[in-house]
């Protein structure tokens, strides 16, 4: 199909810190106060194949809003757009493989005419040593859609887990803010737990 | 864009996109996935992406020579980079963020991790970004990175590069990759250009010297055309969808 041909993939390599993860280009924050939805944290580490935290991996993040819908032309879903919601977010991780984002839980996607998805945060990963990066999805556990989502189905059930962000103890913010929700989700690039990457 | 949320893509051939694990790059080792990559159908999350949305960034974001606020001027051969982002339909990615990185001059990295006895230059950031235009234009005006060594094999040098991220319209398009510039002998001597395995795909990444681009008594050219993959989806029936998944 292609007409013209690719440009290939190249690693990130170790010292993309300063231009990606600039004060102005990082977003590990995805609200502002205006911004509808249920406030969660995302929190994890990125590990290799021996276990060891990933100090120099960048981890981007891409949702919907809290209803269900993209802030993207091609999402012409019936949905309202918010507009202090981008829905994009970007994380470095720290010298213990770290990293973390405040967002929104998004709402829930329309797989077809008449399938939804559960709700899922779409994860890339890259990193120093990953000459392409990776894709793969965040959901929720306690979330009961996950049963009849189409692309979890696809996974291997001993491997599905690893898409499933678990939930910890909430962070209280205080009488006015109240809770937050705080999901833990791991990002294991290789061995026996390593989470699932799809081929996209 | 009716059928937009079914269907099945593979990620663009193996001649293209370099495997994970890769030998004699060394970092690949414990850091590629062991498992093989799981087929999904692709949806709207996938056909949706950040690329449209993003916009901050300042004219002086794509002048490297001068953006370390400095007031001075960063040390080298000035140069002129410019190019275009299509997608394989060769469909212009307007409006897109490019953020670019570098070594400068003398081949090193502002970075903490950069210890290798070259000069930083005070008036270099080696950052830089700007959007595409109308026509999925770019231009930065830059000075030509040095090549630097590294530990991954004995008397490893990387050959002069500048390291480009590009968003495109989906999550599709989502491209982290290198420039190269041309007649260069380390280029056969270099692991991640040499990841990709068709020689093809390496020369794409190679930028061409072009003079109608060079400006007098100023800068040299190059140009260097990104392709990335497009927001488009085969169209497939709802009810295709578990037989699309091979």
């Amino acid at each position: 199909m292609s007409t013209f041909p690719l440009t290939g993939s190249q690693t990130v390599g170790p010292f993309f810190a300063p231009a990606l993860l600039r004060e102005d280009a990082r977003r590990n924050v995805l609200t502002r106060p205006e911004t509808v939805g249920e406030r969660i944290r995302i929190e994890g580490r990125v590990l290799d194949g021996d276990g060891v935290p990933v100090p120099d991996a960048m981890v981007e993040i891409w949702q919907a809003n809290a209803h269900g819908r993209y802030n993207h032309p091609a999402d012409q879903g019936s949905a309202p757009l918010d507009p202090s919601f981008l829905g994009f977010g970007r994380a470095g991780t720290a010298e213990d493989g770290s990293y973390w984002f405040e967002t929104v839980k998004p709402g829930s996607v329309a797989f077809d005419e008449e399938r939804l998805q559960a709700p899922h945060i779409c994860v890339t990963v890259f990193s120093r040593g990953l000459l392409n990066h990776l894709v793969t999805r965040l959901y929720f556990e306690d979330e009961p859609a996950n049963a009849l989502d189409p692309v979890l189905q696809c996974i291997p059930n001993d491997r599905r887990a690893t898409l499933l962000a678990g939930r910890a103890p909430s962070i209280n913010r205080g009488a006015t803010n109240g809770a937050m929700v705080v999901y833990r989700f791991d990002i294991v690039l290789q061995g026996a737990d390593e989470t699932a990457f799809f081929n996209v | 864009m009716k059928h937009i949320t079914i269907g099945e893509i593979v990620r663009g051939d193996r001649e293209v996109f370099p495997p994970y694990l890769y030998e004699a790059y060394q970092s690949t080792r414990r850091r590629a996935p062991a498992f093989p990559l799981i087929e999904v159908p692709l949806t709207l999350s996938e056909l949706t992406g950040p690329g449209p949305a993003i916009s901050a960034v300042t004219p002086e974001d794509a002048d490297l020579t001068r953006n370390a606020g400095t007031g001075g001027e960063a040390i080298g051969q000035r140069i002129i980079v410019t190019g275009r982002v299509l997608d394989d339909l060769g469909n212009p990615a307007p409006n897109t963020l490019l953020e670019i990185w570098q070594a400068n001059a003398a081949g090193r990295y502002l970075h903490k991790r950069d210890q290798w006895p070259g000069p930083l230059d005070p008036n270099f950031l080696g950052m830089g970004r700007c959007l595409t235009n109308a026509d999925g234009v770019y231009r930065f005006l830059t000075i030509r990175p040095g090549a630097y060594p590294w530990k991954n094999h004995p008397n490893a040098w990387r050959p002069a590069h500048i390291h480009f991220s590009v968003f495109g319209l989906s999550m599709l398009s989502r491209l982290v990759t290198q420039m190269y510039f041309p007649d260069d002998p380390l280029h056969q001597l270099d692991p991640i250009m040499n990841s990709l395995p068709a020689e093809a795909a390496r020369k794409r990444l190679i930028a061409a010297y072009d003079h109608t681009v060079t400006e007098p008594e100023w800068a040299l050219g190059y140009r260097w055309d990104i392709v990335v993959r497009g927001p488009y989806a085969t169209p497939f029936e709802p009810e295709d969808a578990g037989g699309a998944r091979q």
